[in-house]
Parts: structure tokens; sequence; C-alpha cells
């Protein structure tokens, strides 16, 4: 279920790992007492009543933000400054640079790290058509509908080459279609592009589609009230998926654990 | 009661049909942009003379506008011409300064949380500081040249520049600052990839307001002392009751503001070609 090849150097055993995992602001508490395990190339889905700290939870992760309590290691490192390194972070809206084309906008890291303009718009090409977007990679953002902007927002965030994608409920401000569009589109691009996930949703689906191991956290302060790991076939399309039964019965068990949570 | 029935209650559009009619909006209308300023002009223009002529309003109260348009014909070459081109460098060059001093600062004030509490209350203060105190001051310190002008309409240009700046620099989206850290942008890639480029509209606007008080800094100058420009060609009429000279000096002034803020339009539509389209 987990692929380990192509570890980096240290071979950090885990790719995410929280240790009693708490944070307040002020009076309020967020996340209480979290603890779980994401390996290498895992893929974990966050689900939760609105406000349990799932946002909360991926600050903690990226080390935007540091815990009050317990510890966050990523790839082995704790300090904020060293998970920010392996992280990159898409929240809900796209966030393109509404002054730069796709090229511009998904070679944002690259040009960040460092390399030349040009350089890294060439870089980044071979990607953008891969994805199937390079029909519009001279385009700018308000040419693109919202389901191709999130795209390139993704597109930028795995451009950074971060091990890491923390991924804020991506596609929560798009309609159906796209969703499921871009869930089927996600879903093949982690297979080509290996990399750990931790995905917030509302969607009991899309947690179950794009994780292989989804956690149900209580209403607010967020605890984790239950985990699950799922083990379908990584190959397989979205639509057979929505049909197996073992896929529709966690998903009800799911919505179950999520309507007790809230 | 059939005017109501005649526009049905409009079902909520879907977001592709508003877009459309926006685009359309943007393409069709060139005409619509001109004809209405002109005939807005035009009408002013006639009821102007109608009250001249049917008022029988004496010339050195209140010209005609052709007595105007004829005193700006008479004196173009002795007077008004050299005198525009002497006000036009002082309201340009003075723009500049201002947008060099005033972008430096901004800056600054953006950067440091601390300056920009030192400093912003100064600022502000030292806007409500009347520019005819300081006309006077400045002309006994550089006399009649060029520079205290410059420094008059820097100074009243330099305010919505500086305020327009900081917004914009600070507007930007707190997830975008976070997108930024998350793809290794560090503070400079972050002020130059994303803050700089959002401020361009915000900072246009503050050039534009600007560029139509730079004429009045410019006049304010000249007030305080001066041997040419338009400023100096309204006090030499003023008292001499040359309002016909006045009023095309005038119109002068009127027409270099307008030039400047239609330049600024365009130059900001090629800056920032993305500005106002798509955005939620």
């Amino acid at each position: 279920m987990t692929n380990t090849a192509g570890s980096p150097a240290q071979e950090p055993e885990a790719g995410i790992r929280l240790a009693d995992v708490g944070r307040a602001f002020g009076p309020t508490v967020a996340v209480s007492g979290v603890s779980l395990t994401v390996p290498l190339h895992g893929h974990l889905s966050i689900i939760g009543p609105s406000g349990c700290g799932k946002s909360t939870l991926l600050n903690v992760i990226s080390g935007l933000d540091d815990p009050n309590e317990g510890t966050v290691e990523v790839l082995g490192a704790t300090a904020p400054k060293d998970r920010l390194h392996s992280c990159a972070w898409m929240p809900q809206r796209d966030l393109l640079l509404p002054w730069r084309d796709v090229l511009g906008n998904a070679a944002l890291a690259l040009e960040n790290q460092g390399v030349r303009r040009k350089a890294a718009r060439s870089q980044v090409a071979g990607l953008v058509k891969r994805f199937g977007l390079g029909s519009f990679e001279s385009k700018l953002p308000h040419q693109l509908s919202g389901g191709m902007r999130q795209r390139v927002s993704f597109l930028r965030t795995l451009v950074a080459g971060k091990e890491v994608l923390l991924l804020d409920e991506p596609f929560g401000a798009l309609d159906s279609i796209t969703r499921a569009d871009l869930q089927q589109w996600l879903r093949s691009a982690l297979v080509d592009e290996p990399r750990t996930t931790v995905l917030v949703t509302h969607d009991v689906e899309e947690a179950l589609l794009l994780g292989n191991q989804v956690i149900v956290l209580s209403a607010r302060p967020g605890r984790v009230a239950a985990q699950y790991a799922t083990d379908f076939p990584a190959g397989a399309r979205r639509r057979e998926l929505l049909r197996m039964p073992e896929f529709t019965e966690l998903r009800d068990e799911l919505l179950a654990r999520l309507e007790e949570a809230s | 009661m059939t005017s109501a029935q005649s526009s049905p209650p409009r079902t909520k559009p879907d977001g592709k049909t508003e877009q459309r009619s926006r685009d359309a909006q943007r393409v069709t209308p060139r005409w619509r942009r001109v004809v209405p300023p002109v005939i807005v002009l035009i009408v002013v223009a006639t009821i102007w003379d109608l009250v001249v002529h049917l008022g029988h309003v004496q010339d050195f109260i209140f010209p005609s506008l052709e007595n105007v348009f004829r005193s700006l014909g008479d004196n173009w070459s002795g007077v008004l011409a050299s005198a525009t081109w002497m006000t036009f460098q002082e309201m340009l060059f003075g723009f500049l300064i201002s947008i060099a001093v005033a972008v430096m600062i901004s800056l600054a004030l953006h950067t440091s949380a601390t300056l920009r509490g030192a400093i912003y209350p100064l600022l502000i203060g030292s806007q409500a500081v009347p520019i005819v105190v300081i006309g006077p001051i400045l002309a006994i310190i550089f006399g009649y040249s060029i520079s205290p002008k410059l420094i008059i309409v820097a100074i009243t240009c330099f305010f919505p520049i500086v305020v327009s700046l900081v917004d914009g620099l600070s507007s930007v989206d707190p997830d975008l600052i976070k997108v930024m850290r998350t793809l290794d942008g560090g503070r400079l890639a972050t002020l130059f990839r994303v803050e700089i480029p959002s401020a361009l509209p915000s900072f246009f606007s503050g050039l534009r307001i600007a560029a139509v008080y730079a004429p009045i800094g410019a006049v304010f100058g000249e007030y305080a002392g001066s041997q040419n420009g338009l400023g100096y060609v309204l006090i030499q009429a003023t008292p001499q009751l040359n309002t016909d000279l006045v009023f095309a000096a005038v119109f002068l002034l009127t027409v270099m503001s307008i030039l400047l803020f239609v330049l600024l339009s365009l130059l900001e539509k090629i800056c920032c070609p993305w500005a106002g389209k798509g955005k939620k």
C-alpha cells in the first residue's frame, strides 16, 4: 500500500507523524490530543463538522503554525521552518496570480527557489502539458474556468517539489460535475507524481476517493473520533469505485460517524 | 403596470451570461466613451455662452467662450506657449519626483510596522500644513527658480500616492502570502512577485488623483514667486481685469490635467491588463 521507493537520504519511517497535538487560540481549543501517522506517499483524508479544526491541523502540520502541545514531525523534522521546507499548501480558493499566465503561475515556486524566469517556464511546460493544460499555457487566470484554475493551482503546488501536499478543501468551491472531474484527475495525478497528501474535505466520497486513510474529527475541540484505512485499487477510476459495495458501505459508515461527531 | 410586465423579473443569471454581457459591454461602445462627454461639453458651453450673451455679462467679469479662445489665440505665441511649457515641466518633473519619493517611503512603511507607526501620523499631519504657507518660504530659499515649484508639486501629489500604494501593498490576500511561504517565497520574492503587482491598480488610482492635484501645486508655486508659467500669467492678468486671458490660462491647465489623467489611465491599461477582470 505504501510506496517507499525513492525516499530521501535519511530514510524517515513516516511522512507525517503527530503525537498528542493540541492547538488553542486563547481560550478556544481548536484541536486537542490528535495523534496520527501518514506513511511516506500515503494519502490521508480528514473529514469533520465545520469548525472542527481541520484547517488548523493543516497549518500546524505545514509549519505555518506550531502546536501548543505535542509534537509534529514531517519527514523526521520537527522545527516549523524545516516542516515548511517539505510542505506545500493548497487552499480552497485557487489564489492564482492574475497577472501571470498558466506557465508563469505554475513556475512560481521554481522562481522563488532561484530559477530564472525563462528556465522555470520551460521546466514546467512539460508538466503542464502532461496534465492536460498544454493548450492553455499562455492564458491568464481570468480566461480560465474555475476547474482549470484549480488544476493550475494544484500544479503550482506540485511544482514546488515538496514531499507533502496539504490540500484544504481544494475542490470545495467547484460545481459537482467539475469536482468529480477533478477528483479523478487528482487521483491519476498522484499516481504519476506520488506524494504524501493530507486532504481536508466536507465531502465523504471525496475523502474516500483521494485518501487511503480517513480520519473523522469530532466537533470543536477536534479530536480523532474514528480512523479508517482503505484499500481500493489506486488505478481504479472514480466511477468504478463509486459502484463498489465496499466503497458505498464505508461511505455510509463514515456519514454516520460524521453525524455522531457533529 | 405594463412596464413591469415588459421586463420580467430576472431570474438569477448564471455566471456565463453575466460574463458575456459584461464582455459585450466592454467591447461595443467606443462611441459611448466619447459621445457623452462631448455632449456634456457642448451643453455646458452653450449654457455658458447663452448666459453671457443674454445676460449681457461684461467680459472682465465673465468672458464669453469666443473671447476666451480668441485670447488664447492672440496670446499663444506671446505668453501662453512658454508659460504652458514652463508649468508643464513643473507639473511633470514635480510629479515624477513625487512618485520616486512616495514609492521609496511606501516600501519602507510597508516593510516595517515600527516605521509605519512612527511616520504615518507625521505624514498625515503634514498634509494639514497649507501649501500657501510653504510656498513663500520655499521662494525665499530657492528664489524664482524651478526648484520651489517642483517641491510644491511633489508635496501636493505625494500624499495620495503614498496612501494608495501602502494600502495596495498591504491589502494582498493573507492566504496568498501563506501560499507564497509554502512555495519557498521569501520576503523579497513575495514583495516583488505578489505584493507590488497586486498593488499596481491601487497605485494607479493614487497617481490619477495626484495628477489632478499637480497643476494646482504648480500654480501655487508660481503664485509664491515666479517669472513665467500659467500661474504667473494668472497673477498678471487678474488685477488687469484681463479675464479672457485668465480663463485661457485656466483652460490650458485643465487640458494638461486631463491629458495627464488620460495618459495614466492608458499606462494602467498597459501595465495591469488583468485589473478588474474575473475578480470575484
